[in-house]
This record gives structure tokens, sequence and C-alpha cells, in this order.
């Protein structure tokens, strides 16, 4: 996909109009290893670009999530409760995490797919 | 000693102990043998007046109970008399499933989902179940409802201001307030309304915390059944002697959702590669090493010996025996309580309010009645104007299951001489 955007902290972001689906890499989740917990944001929390919006546990750490645009969130992938593998197993579509309702558009020293590959690539920092 | 450690003299070695707190000499003859020496501590000793348990009417947070021989037979095993608390699962399945059986007790008692393997004391639960209110709700105060143990308070209010959180004395939180603190039976003894208090929390999208006494649960609703959050208390009563306010056992229990905010150690069941039943630290994810700065807590380790006495005293008295020991302790104080309102110059400070096993009065000069008492051999009520100067000439009975009937008797017949 062309227009998946990525943050240094492995998050994606994917925008159709003016709604933004956010998750995380699979490199991330590669490293997380197994996802055991998810704890997500509300319906209608405002975000900032870079804020946390989260927590990610697996069995060997817990990382915060941060947010790669600014909006309203719109939607929470219900699904993870109960299901949190779907995001080892599919962490670009199933495994999404929050839907947004972005506030002027896609902010600057967001990576693309070849810039985050290199740095995947370099070990992720 | 002195010039390896690279200190001149004694003085120079203690410099960072406070002078006020250094003992300047004993008071003993030089040269005496440790006979000798032991012979005159305990000339010394004997003049310590001990109040006799039957004789103590007072509790404030800390109370005489009876403790079965089975809890000392059980906590003198050195498999659990350890310096430290071992919590690899491949060494320690006996102190593990000891932790894991105090959980369980504690999570039945408080009618809540969860609850840890113990804190400190009941002043240090309190503070961390507030900054789990603060945490999970990202609120900046919490209110607390009047006669939290003034001490409980002092415990929460330096945890504030340590995490930047307001404390408030009242029962009106707002939009600004994490939780709703309350103690029943509060500080006077007085048992608060659980449901009501809950849902003002609720009301204003605060999380209810009911400090509560572990003994009491055996005949009032359970934390959980009125819907509160986050239940704490104070663990000694449960198999743990008063010995001057410590070591004693904290305990926190909360509802499932909030179990990632919980702080400290948490075991779970769990079953090896061959079925067989074992136990393990569980969502340790919570905890400081992992979570570091965002931590519920900087609590790693628990009051494992004061918990498993805890523990063998309530499976030792079972529900019943639990309900029994609670049964006595409430009519024993309603016994005193209406004999004591009978009095000349005393009152029931609440006569229409309910309370437990420990009740305010009013009686003129407070002090000087109860020195009066003291030289009779017994221990009256707690004075609390020291805290609470609005309540001046007022004390806080308390009667527990060793104050037998004639105690009782004993108390007020002094008590009338005092008059």
């Amino acid at each position: 996909m062309g227009d998946r955007r990525y943050t240094e902290t492995h998050e994606w972001v994917e925008v159709a109009g003016e709604v933004a689906t956010v998750g995380i890499t699979d490199f991330a989740q590669s490293q997380l290893g197994d996802v055991v917990f998810l704890e997500l944001p509300r319906q209608g929390r405002k975000l900032g670009a870079g804020e946390s919006f989260g927590v990610i546990e697996s069995v060997k750490a817990a990382s915060d999530l941060y947010a790669p645009v600014a909006g309203t969130v719109l939607e929470v992938n219900e699904r993870l409760a109960a299901n949190p593998e779907l995001v080892n197993k599919d962490p670009l579509g199933e495994g999404w995490l929050i839907k947004v309702q972005t506030e002027g558009g896609l902010p600057d020293g967001l990576l693309d797919q070849a810039a985050y590959q290199k740095l995947a690539e370099s070990g992720g920092h | 000693m002195l010039e390896a450690l690279g200190a001149g003299s004694m003085d120079e070695l203690l410099v960072d102990v406070p002078a006020s707190l250094r003992l300047r000499r004993l008071d003993l003859a030089p040269g005496l043998s440790e006979l000798e020496t032991m012979a005159r501590v305990r000339e010394l000793a004997a003049r310590n007046r001990v109040f006799d348990d039957r004789l103590t009417f007072r509790g404030g947070g800390v109370y005489r109970r009876f403790v079965p021989a089975a809890v000392g037979a059980v906590l003198s095993k050195p498999e659990f008399y350890t310096a430290y608390t071992p919590y690899q699962p491949e060494a320690s399945q006996g102190t593990l499933q000891a932790i894991f059986e105090f959980q369980t007790l504690i999570a039945q008692l408080t009618g809540l989902d969860v609850a840890n393997a113990s804190l400190y004391d009941g002043a240090t639960a309190v503070a961390e179940a507030a900054m789990m209110a603060v945490v999970h709700t990202g609120r900046p105060e919490v209110v607390v409802a009047p006669y939290l143990h003034p001490e409980y308070l002092e415990v929460l209010r330096c945890y504030a201001e340590g995490r930047g959180f307001q404390v408030r004395i009242g029962t009106d939180p707002g939009n600004d307030s994490a939780a709703l603190v309350f103690q029943s039976p509060d500080f006077l003894g007085l048992i608060a309304d659980g449901s009501q208090v809950t849902e003002l929390a609720h009301a204003a999208g605060a999380l209810a915390i009911a400090c509560v006494d572990p003994i009491s649960l055996a005949l009032l609703a359970a934390p959980g059944e009125y819907g509160a959050d986050i239940a704490v208390g104070e663990g000694q009563q449960l198999g743990l002697a008063p010995s001057y306010g410590g070591p004693h056992v904290g305990f926190i229990a909360c509802r499932q959702e909030l179990v990632r905010r919980l702080p400290g150690r948490l075991v779970g069941e769990a079953h090896d590669g061959q079925g067989r039943r074992g136990y393990v630290l569980t969502l340790t994810a919570r905890e400081q090493h992992i979570r570091r700065e965002k931590a519920t807590s900087n609590i790693c380790t628990n009051h494992s010996l004061c918990a498993l006495a805890a523990s063998v005293y309530l499976t030792y008295m079972g529900p019943d025996g639990l309900r029994q020991v609670a049964d006595v302790s409430y009519r024993r104080a309603h016994a005193l309580a209406d004999e004591l309102s009978q009095l000349p110059e005393i009152e029931l400070l609440h006569p229409d309010r309910p309370f437990f096993n420990e009740f305010p009065v009013r009686m003129k000069n407070v002090l000087h009645r109860l020195r009066a008492l003291e030289a009779e051999g017994i221990l009256g009520g707690l004075p609390v104007a020291r805290w609470y100067p609005e309540l001046e000439d007022v004390a806080v009975f308390c009667c527990t299951e060793l104050n037998d009937p004639d105690a009782l008797a004993q108390l007020v017949a002094a008590l009338r001489k005092t008059v």
C-alpha cells in the first residue's frame, strides 16, 4: 500500500478521506512477542500528534502507543479485547488499533515504506 | 574498626542519625556480666504497666484479639520464616500457594474480583488505592470522607505530595475527582452507608474506595456487594499481635477491569506442560521493573509472613468462626454502649448512628477519668481531641471477644467511681 505512513515509534497510519486507521508494524509485533493485552482510548478522546494513546502489553514487555496524527478517536478495535493475538497475526489488517477523525492532515516527519524499512533493518532505532 | 571505616569517633560515624534519636548513655553499672545485666533489665521491665487484654477497651486501628496457636505454629516453620520471600516459581511453590490463598480469602471477604499479595499496612493500602484511581481516571484530586483514620490520611497526603495529586476532605466529588475514599466503620467506629457513598462517587465519574475492617465484613455488606471499585484495609486483626503498631499487613482488592492498575505482587494459578497445578507471579508488566515511571506503584514485594498469619487465621476460623468473632464483638460493644449511656455525665455522641465494635462517647473531664481508670488497671477509650479539636471530651470505646462480661462490669463500676 503506497499511502501507508510510519512513525519512528513503530506505528502505521493509513488515511482514507478524513479518517485515519492506526496500528503497529509487523516489525513492532515481532519484537514484542505474543501480545496479551491492549489498553486503548475511549471513543471521543482527542489526541495530539505524538501523544500516547494507550499501552500494548506482551509476554515480555509493555510499551506505550503514540498517535501518528492529531484527531478524535472514532472507533476502537473491540475484537482485540478478547483476541489480542490479532495484532501478531495480522498487524496491518485485522489487528488495527483505532480509527481517528483527523484534524489538519498528516504531520511532517512520518516515514514512507522505504524509509521505515531501512529503520527496521537497522534494528529499529 | 572506626579507622577502617574512615571515621574519627563514634559521633562522627553516627552523624546521619539525628542527635535527638541517639542514646546518650545507658544507666547501667559498668562491668556487669550478661547474667547480671539481664536481671537488672528484667527488674526495670517489671515497672512497665501492661494492661490486661480483657481490660483494654481501646482500638483506633489496632485491636487485641484471640489468636489461635495454629497461627504461630505455621508461621514459625522455617520454610516460611525466612528473611526474604522468594518468588521464583521453580523454587517456591509453597510460598506462592500461601500468597494465592491469601489473595483468594481477601477477594472473598471483600466481594471483589482480585486481591494482591498484600501491602505494608492499612495506611499505605489507602494511598496505593488512591494512586490507582489517579492513574486510571487521569484526574488530579482525591476526596476523602471525614473520619478516615488520621494516620492513614497523613500517609495519603505524603504519597500525594510525591505523586502530585491533591487530597481534599469532603463528600462531594466533582469532575476533577479520581476517587471518593471512605472508611467504614470509620475512625469513630461509625458505619457508613456504603451504597450511598459509592453512588456519590460514581455519579461524578470517580472511583469508590472503601477502607474496611476485615472482621466486620463477617456481618456487614462487602464492598463488592454495594459496587465499590477498590477495597483496602488493615489486616492486623487477622492473627497478628498489636506489637506497637507493626509489622502489620495491608490488603487491597479491586474489580477485574482495574487489575492492571493494581500495585505490587500478584500470584496466579497455572498449569505446567503435564497439566499439573502450579503457582506463578502474574501480570508483572504492571510493575515498575517493566513499566518504569508509568507503573502505578513502586511496590515490588509484599508482607508475606504477616499475610500468611492472616491466611492461617481466616482458614482456621472459617466463615462460621469469623462470624462468631464479629458477632460477639458487636454484642459486647453494644452492651457496653447501653451501660455507659446510663451513667451520669456520659452520653453517646451519635446515639442514632449504627456502629460495629467501637463507638464514641462524650464525657466531662475525659482525660482525668481515663487516668483514674488506668490506676485501676483498665485502659479506657481513645481520646480523639488531639486529631479533632471539635471532639473535645470524646473518647472512642472498643470491645472485642477478649472483653468478657466481667471485664465490662469492672469498667462500668470503675467509671461510676470517677464521676
